[in-house]
């Protein structure tokens, strides 16, 4: 028996006022997935990740965590999903331990949970600020205990919600680092960001959202291949003047030391290429190949949508 | 425990931490009130027989703070957790509606309950204050704590920002308990406004109140009773139905 999906997201409308928000969106993540959700700012992914934990009510269509209805199992379904809200959001009155203390309670967990509260604070560096008021920590701490918060009820999906927007390098290195290992543990990732760098190192499937709608969903490798351009740069010595007329529409730039041609690959084979610049015996100083990276891939496939 | 459980523990711990604010300094207001106008009325006011006006104010400053208090801990729990953010770390829990209500609810009938027991603890040691039924007392302050609790939540749902919190508890909370009889007997007034008193919820919370102290009232006990138990029914009614759409926390 196939195992059921972490998540199933089928059919599912939102419109808040005039806006349609989310427009029939529908797909599914397998279970032990690292999947990304792209889009612009405004694109409808936190809404889809509100829908997800119960904070947005959809107006059609249906959410499943690990098998269960959001809205008429919601707590089976809640219980199974840990989410990590975009803001650094926190209650001042309280300590960094005593946060996921009652994290956990509201979740109907007792004294059992002690043991793993005292290795998430281990796992996320947090030790010795256990004891600190939430209002004391630095940015970066207040991130990691609400990383704790979503993963002290070991719920099998873990949805972070732009979980680097606002962070220093060093310190989205570290996150990338501590969501890899939440991943290799087991946890069905669910990773919502606009660095496209952040999706490319870290996801193996991608789906991309634009104004509401579903745009592109796939592997990162056929995401990359999709549609995609290569450009073949070649930089020649030889002044405009002396270039052969086969020659004169591939110029890109010009310079005082250099005329740069380009050739797309996608409408001539490199042999070609190489066969017309030798027979036309222009000596080449500097090659380049060009690829589209997931960032090109993105922008094409959200402007036709906006 | 269960998440109710938890929540209401959180709730009690949040206004612990702060128990200057939340439970010492409204036994100072309530025992400041009552050194003034005990000083400056007693023996010019008279309003039930054989009870001292002092005696008589102790009660109605109780349930007084019961109700301010009652209304504040929900209110300005709920509504900072609200703007903050953090609330929805309690919404995507498996917590239901119903629970939700009872934990915030609870927390207020025990913040006020404390808040009322100080007044009368330290009152007293002050006042001579004959306890007429223990058993009516105990049900006023609940159920006035509670029908403060539900409204508190009632009012956060609804505020936007503080100062929208504030206006709720300054143009309504505030005129109603003063309005209801906490200094003086409805029949002292005029007849305008004793009919208009017998409109105020708060009226039959703090009659009912002193009755469980003195045993008289302006108006039986059992309407003072009723009146307070249909409109804690009514206002969890409505609470429950907020909460239950959503409206405001759930989009």
């Amino acid at each position: 028996m196939t195992p059921c999906p972490a998540v199933s997201i089928e059919n599912v409308h939102k419109r808040f006022g005039t806006v349609h928000a989310l427009r029939g969106v529908d797909f599914t993540i397998q279970q032990g997935e690292f999947f990304g959700l792209l889009g612009p700012n405004g694109a409808g992914k936190s809404t889809l990740i509100n829908a997800l934990a119960g904070l947005v009510r959809p107006d059609s269509g249906q959410l499943k965590v690990m098998g269960f209805d959001v809205a008429s199992e919601y707590r089976d379904a809640r219980r199974r999903l840990g989410v990590v809200p975009q803001e650094l959001v926190y209650d001042p009155f309280f300590e960094v331990r005593e946060t996921l203390r009652f994290q956990a309670g509201y979740f109907g967990l007792g004294k059992e949970v002690d043991p793993w509260i005292d290795e998430l604070l281990h796992e996320l560096n947090l030790v010795d600020k256990s004891g600190a008021n939430m209002r004391s920590l630095s940015g970066g701490m207040k991130r990691r205990v609400l990383i704790g918060q979503a993963l002290v009820h070991k719920p099998p999906v873990v949805v972070l919600d732009e979980p680097t927007a606002g962070v220093d390098v060093e310190l989205r290195r570290q996150l990338w680092s501590l969501i890899k290992r939440l991943h290799r543990d087991g946890h069905t990732i669910v990773l919502t960001t606009h660095y496209l760098e952040e999706a490319e190192e870290l996801c193996d499937r991608i789906a991309i959202i634009s104004c509401g709608e579903l745009v592109a969903l796939d592997t990162k490798a056929d995401l990359l291949n999709r549609g995609i351009s290569k450009t073949l740069h070649i930089y020649t010595s030889e002044p405009v003047r002396d270039l052969p007329a086969a020659l004169t529409d591939k110029i890109k730039h010009v310079t005082e030391d250099y005329t740069e041609l380009s050739f797309s690959l996608n409408e001539d084979s490199v042999m070609h290429v190489l066969d017309t610049i030798r027979n036309a015996g222009v000596h080449v100083i500097d090659i380049r190949v060009e690829e589209d990276d997931l960032e090109d891939v993105f922008v094409q496939l959200t402007r036709d949508t906006r | 425990m269960t998440g109710l459980l938890w929540l209401f523990w959180k709730e009690l711990v949040r206004f612990g931490k702060v128990a200057f604010q939340t439970v010492l300094a409204p036994i100072i207001t309530a025992l400041l009130y009552l050194l003034v106008f005990s000083h400056v009325l007693e023996g010019r006011v008279n309003v039930y027989e054989d009870v001292g006006y002092t005696a008589f104010l102790v009660p109605g400053l109780i349930m007084m703070s019961v109700i301010q208090n009652g209304f504040a801990n929900s209110s300005s729990s709920l509504v900072q957790s609200k703007i903050t953010g953090n609330l929805v770390f309690v919404l995507i829990t498996p917590i239901s509606y119903i629970e939700f209500f009872a934990a915030y609810v609870a927390a207020s009938i025990v913040r006020a309950l404390t808040v009322g027991s100080g007044i009368l603890l330290v009152a007293k040691l002050l006042v001579d204050v004959p306890i007429h039924s223990f058993f009516l007392i105990a049900a006023f302050a609940f159920l006035g704590s509670a029908v403060l609790g539900a409204l508190g939540i009632i009012a956060a749902i609804w505020a936007e920002k503080y100062d929208q919190l504030a206006a709720f508890q300054n143009f309504v909370i505030m005129p109603l308990s003063f309005l209801s009889g906490v200094f003086y007997s409805i029949h002292s007034l005029p007849e305008f406004w004793q009919a208009l008193s017998r409109f105020n919820p708060f009226f039959y919370m703090i009659d009912g109140f002193r009755y469980g102290f003195f045993g008289v009232s302006d108006v039986p006990v059992v309407i003072s009773l009723s009146v307070c138990l249909i409109t804690l029914v009514a206002l969890s009614a409505v609470t429950l139905s907020v909460l239950r759409a959503g409206y405001k926390l759930r989009i």
